[in-house]
């Protein structure tokens, strides 16, 4: 109950079965079987996909799509807990640009290197950069919109100036470095088993141990967790580095599965992480989120990117529905939220 | 202890005076020429640094409003998604056999309807950041142009449009007349007028403005609406310089134009911050530009110059803020 509950715990914690919640309001429900709903949906939108091309939901396609998935997911993990910190991260999609371009140009260089290897390198990059945003939202307190518009842009143009405008393609990388993306254990992709990993030990970490709550604390009241006695800015330095190392790693297997390196790799990937994320039911305002929740919400956009291009949608819808997807997913939080709390005074005033 | 005592009741004091942010930023803006200068011997070209102007000016039409936003502790980041929609809906309605002058007003307009609803859905969802929602609205309105012009370009405007990016009016360019015009107007509006007053207002306490009777919601919505036509000219003057546009076009301009506000003095916790800090900002950051050009750095360098100067505009305030505390 305590760990499946993790991310509502800080709205529903009055919730208990009493005679009173028998006045239930839809919105409370929606909370209840937020993660419910948000299946049935992505169920309907699987058949409706289906009715129009039948070749959507082959066990070909349904691989693909996971696997394409995969990245996104590992991403959101980050990005909710740095939300959950009522913060926000525009940078990671230059992060990922930054370590996967090291990574690549340093297999390139010596092609006998373990790709785990490498992928550890792109984790400690990836590490360094959420560091310094970490220090500049925790330390310096700047906000985290600015901070992290600011160091995306430093990353970005570093990815430019390291690689100097070129490009890493498959064929300077070997072949044990693009096995990190595209083999497989058991037949199943080895992002998968990765994303899977990242999601075993990120459940452990927010559910299980004493940081992890925190972050949780922090975020739904920041001055009452302070008077408790928690660190808030070393949760909030944790939380921004624990998006980069996240952001550093994909950034590698992005490339690995991609086998190429650009410079404006993941340009604007950030936006589908946040989309996961709000589509997942993690609350702007700080404090509310699920594992579940925004692993659905990934696979949610990992369906709408792989299934327009079957319905014959143009590519330059994506981006538009993607927006859409966002504002209707926010507000949605936010009506449910005022909804919730004003049946948690209904029960007040009892 | 005593002189410092004498110091305090004086009411001028030069070193309080230089120490000013817009007074400091001004010493940094000749050095950058000094330095410019010494950089490249053709940047010291009256015609040339008129002429650079022209560049760099457009984004400057958004620095004004953006400077209200931020003083009401607000942000708004969808204003290069906003020039954009409302450059490829003119280009595509021109296309379509519109007039010229038509076309003109819709983008204006579209701008506007743009700004509008960025503001009441922050005005009517008050529990949501505007970092969120104009995030939000940033993909949808650039999604938008996408839609509407794929990956194309439209283009072949009037000769009396293009004039508008390239036109001199005597030996003036015409944008810097228009930017002046606003300029005046804006500073007139930040600072002289009741509105202006509020507008600090909102952003020192929002609670205790409404409970005086300020009427917040309404000069929000008022402010993001102004956010969204300033954007809008901001396009105008941008697609003429262009001559064509393109769904992609005015990428990262929220973030240099959100380095210029910040540059200039505005505090990000709203409240504070004058408009000529923005302006010289504008010129600093756009000379900056202009003389490293010269010089051939790389655009990906530019970046990353721009990126860090925003963030230490930022923590420069806030380092000298803790000093004196602890002192």
């Amino acid at each position: 109950m305590k760990s499946d509950n993790a991310g509502t715990a800080a709205v529903t914690t009055v919730a208990s079965p009493e005679p009173a919640s028998r006045k239930r309001t839809i919105s409370s429900y929606v909370v209840r079987f937020r993660e419910v709903g948000l299946m049935m949906f992505i169920v309907l939108l699987c058949l409706l996909i289906q009715l129009r091309n039948p070749s959507f939901l082959t066990l070909d396609n349904i691989n693909d799509l996971i696997t394409n998935t995969a990245i996104l997911s590992i991403l959101a993990v980050g990005m909710m807990l740095v939300i959950i910190t009522r913060g926000i991260d525009l940078s990671i999609g230059a992060t990922l640009a930054l370590s996967g371009m090291i990574s690549a140009m340093t297999v390139s260089e010596y092609p006998g290197l373990h790709p785990l290897v490498a992928l550890l390198m792109g984790v400690g990059i990836g590490i360094l950069c959420g560091m310094v945003i970490g220090l500049l939202v925790s330390k310096m307190g700047l906000l985290p919109i600015i901070a992290t518009l600011g160091m995306m842009n430093v990353y970005r143009g570093l990815t430019y100036l390291i690689s100097n405008g070129r490009w890493v393609s498959a064929h300077q990388m070997p072949a044990s470095f693009k096995e990190l993306g595209t083999g497989t254990i058991l037949g199943v992709n080895n992002l998968i088993w990765i994303a899977l990993v990242v999601y075993l030990a990120a459940y452990y970490f927010i559910a299980h141990t004493r940081t992890g709550r925190q972050i949780y604390a922090v975020g739904s009241n920041p001055e009452a967790a302070r008077i408790s006695g928690i660190q808030a800015d070393r949760i909030l330095w944790l939380v921004y580095t624990i998006m980069g190392g996240l952001a550093g790693g994909a950034g590698v297997l992005w490339v690995a599965k991609f086998a190429s390196a650009q410079g404006d790799t993941a340009t604007g990937y950030e936006l589908s992480v946040i989309a996961a994320c709000v589509v997942g039911g993690v609350s702007i305002a700080g404090g509310v989120g699920k594992l579940s929740g925004v692993l659905l919400g990934a696979v949610l956009l990992g369906i709408i990117n792989n299934a327009l291009p079957l319905i014959n949608v143009s590519a330059f819808w994506q981006m538009g529905i993607q927006g859409a997807i966002i504002l209707a997913a926010v507000l949605m939080n936010a009506v449910i939220k005022r909804g919730v709390d004003r049946n948690n005074l209904m029960r007040r005033r009892i | 202890m005593e002189p410092r005592v004498l110091e305090n009741r004086q009411s001028f004091s030069w070193r309080r005076y230089l120490l000013q942010w817009e007074v400091m930023l001004l010493a940094l803006f000749l050095a950058i020429n000094v330095m410019n200068a010494n950089l490249s011997e053709y940047y010291l070209d009256f015609t040339n640094l008129r002429d650079a102007m022209m560049g760099f000016l457009d984004k400057a039409f958004i620095v004004l409003p953006m400077v209200l936003v931020m003083i009401m502790g607000d942000i708004d980041i969808s204003v290069g998604s906003t020039v954009a929609l409302s450059a490829v809906i003119m280009a595509d309605l021109y296309r379509m056999g519109v007039p010229m002058e038509a076309a003109v007003v819709i983008c204006l307009l579209t701008g506007t309807v743009c700004g509008w609803l960025n503001g009441w859905l922050i005005v009517r969802f008050k529990e949501l950041s505007s970092v969120i929602i104009t995030l939000a609205t940033m993909i949808i309105y650039r999604g938008i142009a996408y839609i509407l012009l794929e990956d194309q370009a439209a283009g072949g405007f009037p000769s009396w449009f293009s004039h508008l990016g390239w036109g001199y009016i005597g030996p003036v360019p015409i944008i810097v007349i228009f930017f002046a015009v606003f300029a005046v107007i804006f500073i007139l509006l930040l600072h002289k007028t009741v509105l202006g007053r509020w507008i600090y207002a909102i952003g020192s306490n929002p609670t205790s403005s409404r409970y005086s009777g300020v009427q917040v919601d309404r000069i929000k919505i008022l402010v993001f609406t102004l956010t969204g036509l300033m954007a809008a000219v901001a396009a105008l003057f941008l697609t003429a310089r262009m001559g064509s546009t393109r769904p992609n076009i005015a990428t990262g301009y929220e973030l240099e134009v959100i380095a210029m506000v910040v540059l200039g003095g505005i505090s990000t916790s709203g409240g504070k911050g004058r408009m000529i800090g923005a302006i010289i900002a504008v010129f600093l950051i756009g000379y900056l530009r202009y003389g490293l050009g010269l010089i051939n750095v790389q655009a990906q360098a530019l970046l990353i110059i721009i990126g860090m100067l925003l963030i230490l505009a930022v923590m420069l305030p806030k380092l000298r803020l803790t000093r004196k505390k602890n002192a």
